[in-house]
């Protein structure tokens, strides 16, 4: 960001004054208001900017809750009661924060799939993409000690099958367990410490948040075309097109948020977890949060536990090494006919998977697991190196503009004044 | 992109095809039977408490489930607050002064006794988890605080869906007044040794026994002395369980009501936001999305 040169000029004293010791307002008129964004991006660009009031909204509520939330095993469940009874708008705050969460993830899927199919993942956005695969870490680890704090059955029993993972490491694997737990099992301790992490890790993806920003803001957006912006034709400033479009998007996703948070606030948790935490009555499913359930498909789907942690690991971790693995030189899925296809293959993949994260495994379910596990592998180490070197692409359009408005359009005639050169007078 | 379409699409309906069919059998294989839809007055985006059931609810609560079952994160208080049953300030008085609770050291230092006060939480019926446990046949009775979304039964394909648009979130409470009438005769390979048989509980075979019985339970009178509603197993399973709801859900009236504010301002505030934009994007010929290949 700040390697830009802005078009900023400081209009009073003071702004001067500041902007010659800190260029803090260049820096932000920069990035948010000038910051040339091609004129074709679709709704699905405005996750970003979804995913960042998503995450303005689990902070706000998260702190709020924590000031009324006692991290102890004997108290928790009923200081979230206290919580969803005595304090004021206390049941807004937690179905907010506990339906946020979900949201939070719907929104990043869709981004995620949105990357995928548009490639956005390419050179030379690679940063951007790992930057994005490690925010995507960070929200599982958050979510997932998040979902601990209740300390209903839910909970505890999630707890105590997630930590146990670990104990599949050879050689160290049951200390690190003891340690994670901070004893010999899940119990006061791990609530403690849960927490503490809880409360640190979403300031860790605010800061992981604004590099993926940074890394977005030296090469650009990518567009539908995957075509980068040639002339100023191809671009519109970010301030008002973007920020018109991006409020209007983000407000029709909290609608549909508010849906739930108002009218089906347990929709999408488990009603064991209205049960307190019992240690000595396991429940008959442990199920993860929806969220969880394609990885953890995976990590059953093989009988052999250390083998199905490191294919639940590496699922996430292949997303990371996509830029390399995919030899296409056609960033957008809308010019490769064969590459369309795969991808909403993977699709329906990651549906199934999700599907038989909720089925016990067993019988039919962990074949089926197997099944799609292979298929997921299978689009990343198989499909995107081999489809890259076999797939005959459609032509790519000349432009931005080419591809939105046709060639006539695009060689000049009758074609509104580029946006990009468009005065700011005008906003 | 039409073809696309249409294969992606004929490749995820074999999918599902072919993975609803175990899917059915694995739901039929459950222990429990789905319980009956109930109407409730609470379900739905308008949904507010009957106050005369939730007294009804609180009625047979008191006089049958208290005995075993605590309601601890309830206080007497809320039941005079707005959106509960809504008993006036001596009712709740009165019920609170029925309990003798723990009162703290008198000045020399001896423990002593009183009686309990609207800001007193509802007691328990047993000392500890110990004394329930063992009162009870090896199992204490759970807290029926929140057990009316603590419970719930599998709503299968493809009614977990269309849940999300009817607003269908009644789960637990169908499920609990389905339990508590579900004492039916047991099958005759039942074996009364390992508990009670109830229809509807996961696995049949529960601890606690069948404690509503036709007429068991006085109801208020109407002007001819008639009670108001009938004072059956069915009615009295309801109004307990609507109860229950109300007190795992205190403030649902006030969510609701909260919740259509919220709805109509997003909805409205979209709508201006849909031509601002479109107006703002006129400048620059219109919003030409996407591309023209594919």
């Amino acid at each position: 960001m700040s390697s830009h040169s802005t078009t900023y000029v400081p209009k009073n004293a003071a702004a001067k004054w500041l902007e010659s010791r800190l260029p803090i307002i260049g820096l932000v008129h920069s990035s948010f208001v000038a910051f040339p964004v091609p004129r074709n991006l679709t709704y699905f660009w405005t996750f970003g900017a979804i995913l960042m009031v998503m995450l303005v909204i689990q902070l706000v509520t998260g702190i709020v809750l924590a000031m009324h939330y006692t991290p102890h095993a004997d108290h928790a469940f009923t200081s979230v009661e206290h919580i969803m009874r005595n304090v004021e708008y206390g049941w807004l705050l937690r179905y907010m924060h506990a339906n946020g969460a979900s949201f939070f993830f719907i929104a990043v899927y869709i981004h995620i799939f949105r990357g995928l199919f548009y490639g956005s993942y390419k050179a030379p956005r690679e940063v951007l993409w790992i930057l994005g695969v490690i925010i995507l870490l960070l929200m599982m680890a958050t979510a997932f000690m998040g979902y601990v704090l209740p300390w209903g059955q839910m909970s505890f029993w999630g707890a105590t099958v997630i930590t146990n993972l670990f104990s599949v490491i050879p050689l160290v694997g049951d200390t690190i367990v003891s340690f994670l737990w901070g004893g010999y099992s899940v119990g006061n301790p791990t609530l403690n410490r849960f927490f503490s992490l809880h409360y640190l890790l979403p300031f860790m993806i605010l800061g992981v948040a604004m590099l993926h920003v940074w890394a977005l803001h030296v090469p650009g957006n990518n567009n539908p075309t995957g075509v980068p912006i040639k002339s100023g034709k191809d671009a519109v400033p970010f301030h008002p097109y973007m920020t018109v479009k991006d409020t209007f998007s983000i407000v029709c996703f909290l609608a549909v948020y508010a849906w739930f948070v108002f009218y089906l606030p347990n929709y999408l948790g488990h009603a064991d977890n209205y049960v307190p935490a019992n240690p000595s009555a396991t429940p008959a499913h442990i199920v993860p949060e929806w969220y969880f359930l394609p990885f953890y498909a995976i990590l059953r789907a093989v009988p052999d536990a250390l083998l199905g942690v490191i294919l639940m690991f590496a699922s996430i971790a292949v997303l990371a090494f996509l830029p390399w693995l995919d030899t296409s030189r056609v960033r957008s899925g809308s010019y490769r006919p064969v590459f369309k296809v795969l991808f909403w293959g993977f699709v329906v993949t990651c549906l199934m998977l999700g599907w038989l994260g909720s089925r016990p495994a067993e019988g039919i379910y962990v074949i089926l697991s197997q099944i799609f596990t292979f298929l997921y592998f299978a689009y990343f180490l198989i499909a995107m190196p081999l489809l890259g070197l076999l797939e005959k692409p459609l032509p790519l359009p000349n432009s931005i503009t080419e591809a939105v408005l046709g060639k006539k359009a695009a060689s000049g005639s009758g074609m509104p004044v580029g946006a990009a050169a468009e005065p700011q007078s005008k906003g | 992109m039409k073809k696309t379409l249409i294969i992606a699409g004929a490749v995820a309906a074999s999918l599902v095809a072919s993975a609803t069919f175990p899917f059915g059998s694995a739901q039929a294989a459950g222990a429990g039977v789905t319980p009956p839809k109930q109407e409730w007055s609470f379900a739905g985006p308008f949904g507010t408490y009957d106050r005369a059931q939730l007294q009804r609810g609180f009625l047979v609560f008191k006089t049958v489930c208290a005995s075993c079952h605590g309601l601890e994160k309830v206080a007497f208080r809320n039941l005079a607050e707005p959106g509960g049953p809504e008993y006036s300030e001596a009712q709740v008085e009165a019920f609170a002064a029925e309990f003798i609770v723990d009162g703290g050291f008198d000045e020399f230092g001896d423990p002593r006794t009183r009686p309990a006060t609207p800001a007193d939480f509802w007691p328990s019926p047993f000392a500890n988890p110990q004394q329930a446990a063992s009162a009870n046949g090896g199992k204490a009775p759970p807290d029926l605080s929140v057990m009316a979304k603590a419970r719930t039964y599998e709503r299968g394909f493809p009614w977990w869906i269309t849940d999300v648009f009817t607003q269908y979130n009644e789960n637990g409470v169908d499920y609990v007044a389905a339990f508590l009438k579900g004492y039916v005769d047991p099958p005759e390979d039942f074996d009364p040794a390992l508990g009670n048989y109830n229809l509807y509980y996961p696995g049949h075979v529960v601890a606690m026994p069948n404690v509503l019985f036709d007429g068991g339970i006085e109801y208020p009178r109407d002007d001819q002395d008639r009670p108001v509603v009938p004072e059956t197993v069915e009615q009295y399973a309801k109004d307990v369980t609507a109860f229950l709801m109300w007190t795992a859900e205190p403030h649902l009236e006030s969510r609701k009501a909260m919740g259509l504010q919220v709805m109509v301002f997003l909805l409205v505030f979209a709508g201006l936001l849909y031509f601002t934009k479109k107006r703002i994007w006129a400048r620059v010929g219109g919003e030409t999305e996407g591309h023209a290949a594919g």
